[in-house]
């Protein structure tokens, strides 16, 4: 087991946004977590990667709790996200935002071989290297949050809301991407409204509502369970 | 026209002093979005350091400019770390009040540790002055010149270049972000401080070469047309602060040159007033609108 989250209880302000979840990611899978606006989705990637600490819960990573580690740390550890509304460094250039995805790599063929699989991956990008960040079209912007992500050679990526605000032709292929970035050896958690999509590329899947999991299974399960099609798919 | 170029030389000497600190004021503001009242006095006490170890130690002019600028290193990362950081997260205010509270605990306190005597700065270099065309132009001021433009575009190289500068460019835009990719927040801002407070040292140095007398208060008037300097060239951008402290050193000068000596103060605060009417951006701000 990668990640285990064990009855996480986060408070967001004066809410209460997380009220005990229980959930795991084997290592090699895609699990996505999928619920409302408001049902916690985001606090609890947050306190994953160190920006928000937990009331009570523990996080274990490899074996051991990151729940009071600073978001630096974690991300050292080899959890990387890219977070809602994509967080781009704006003014600075595509180039200048992937070296600060790297920003904790010393090995300097690592950050070499890094930039080029990003950029084979994402060959827009190299297009676009010199161009200030702020520039890049939103679905641009995406890829980019999501290259400079994977500049830190994640073992595990958290992604929050990818689809958010893209174009229908843009989200089918952040969705391809993710696939190819699971299927060369990264860990995805993946955090969508948009459940159709992110139930169907997920291993497994787990419903959030109101700070607690309602419901979970494979993909395959939840994109055919009556409650979840009537709530999260449009009947 | 020699009147013309004389002033022009004349400005530009104090107008890089100005930009020297405005840099800090601008780097500031641009990674906590504070405007550091203290700074100025950062730049008093790198004229203290400069006088004391000149006057003491015998040190010649470039290991005193050395030595000043991390002694204004340290003592922005001091203040920082005691005065600030404890209010990162307290609305604006409070760290703006804070800062100005800083700003009179250092000059009182050095006032009441060394007395507020008005000093003057050893002559460690001898005045020579030349005269190209009916203009007088000082080795000082040449001196005071190169050492501002050459610091200016160091400061550049290390913010455009390194990783630490593009760091700290990639937490004034986006603190969070920054966070999410490993970049520790506040060494960065530590790192700022220091980059900002150095050449306020710097500038004390440069200042008492150039005037010949320092005293506790000496930062108040410089570090608010500093400001004032960082203001008309856009807050928060590095080439708007040192355009903007030329600008203002030669305003000043061209004031005094038309015989309203009485009056330079005024026309800087002046300037202020129309630029937040016309220009609330300064020359090379962003018209950005507050998030909410």
């Amino acid at each position: 087991m990668l990640l285990k989250v064990d009855n996480l209880v986060v408070n967001y302000g004066v809410i209460n946004a997380v009220k005990g979840v229980s959930f795991e990611i084997n290592e090699g899978e895609i699990v996505s977590l999928i619920g409302a606006n408001g049902a916690g989705k985001s606090t609890i990637l947050k306190t994953i990667s160190g920006l928000l600490k937990p009331k009570s819960g523990t996080i274990t990573y490899e074996d051991h709790e990151i729940q009071s580690k600073h978001a630096p740390k974690v991300v050292a550890d080899g959890i990387s996200q890219v977070p809602e509304g994509r967080h781009i460094f704006s003014g600075l250039t595509v180039m200048e935002n992937l070296q600060m995805g790297s920003f904790l790599v010393k090995d300097r063929s690592q950050i070499k071989h890094n930039f080029d699989a990003v950029f084979e991956r994402f060959p827009i990008l190299q297009q676009r290297k010199n161009q200030d960040a702020a520039t890049l079209s939103g679905g641009e912007q995406q890829m980019l949050a999501m290259a400079r992500a994977l500049m830190a050679s994640p073992k595990l990526i958290l992604l929050d809301e990818p689809s958010m605000g893209l174009a229908p032709i843009f989200i089918n292929e952040i969705f391809d991407i993710i696939k190819e970035i699971n299927k060369q050896g990264t860990t995805v958690l993946l955090i969508e409204q948009n459940a159709k999509k992110a139930l169907s590329i997920a291993d497994r899947g787990y419903v959030l509502a109101t700070g607690k999991i309602q419901l979970s299974g494979t993909g395959q399960e939840l994109l055919a369970n009556e409650d979840v099609q009537k709530a999260y798919l449009g009947g | 026209m020699q009147t013309f170029f004389q002033q022009i030389i004349n400005g530009l000497s104090l107008g890089s002093i100005y930009a020297l600190l405005a840099l800090g004021y601008t780097m500031v503001y641009g990674i906590i979005k504070l405007i550091n009242f203290a700074h100025g006095d950062i730049y008093m006490l790198g004229a203290f350091w400069g006088y004391y170890v000149i006057n003491v130690w015998h040190f010649n002019f470039i290991s005193a400019l050395l030595s000043a600028m991390l002694v204004g290193a340290a003592s922005g990362v001091i203040i920082e770390y005691f005065a600030y950081r404890p209010l990162r997260h307290a609305p604006r205010i409070t760290a703006l009040i804070t800062a100005i509270g800083v700003s009179f605990l250092l000059e009182n306190g050095m006032s009441y540790l060394f007395t507020s005597n008005t000093r003057n700065f050893p002559q460690i270099i001898k005045q020579v002055n030349y005269n190209i065309g009916g203009v007088l132009i000082s080795n000082i001021q040449i001196l005071i010149l190169v050492t501002a433009c050459v610091l200016m575009v160091l400061l550049q190289l290390i913010i455009k270049k390194t990783k630490m500068g593009t760091a700290m460019r990639a937490v004034s835009v986006d603190a969070d972000a920054a966070e999410l990719v490993g970049i520790n927040i506040n060494w960065t801002i530590s790192f700022t401080f220091a980059l900002g407070s150095s050449l306020a040292g710097a500038a004390g140095v440069l200042i008492g070469l150039y005037y010949n007398s320092i005293d506790p208060l000496m930062g108040m008037t410089p570090g608010i047309k500093a400001f004032v300097a960082a203001v008309l060239g856009g807050i928060g951008s590095v080439p708007g602060a040192s355009v903007g402290g030329f600008i203002i050193g030669i305003l000043e000068t061209f004031v005094q040159s038309i015989g309203l000596s009485a009056y330079k103060d005024a026309v800087v605060y002046f300037v202020l007033i129309v630029i937040l009417l016309i220009l609330p951006a300064g020359i090379f701000g962003k018209n950005t609108k507050e998030k909410v």
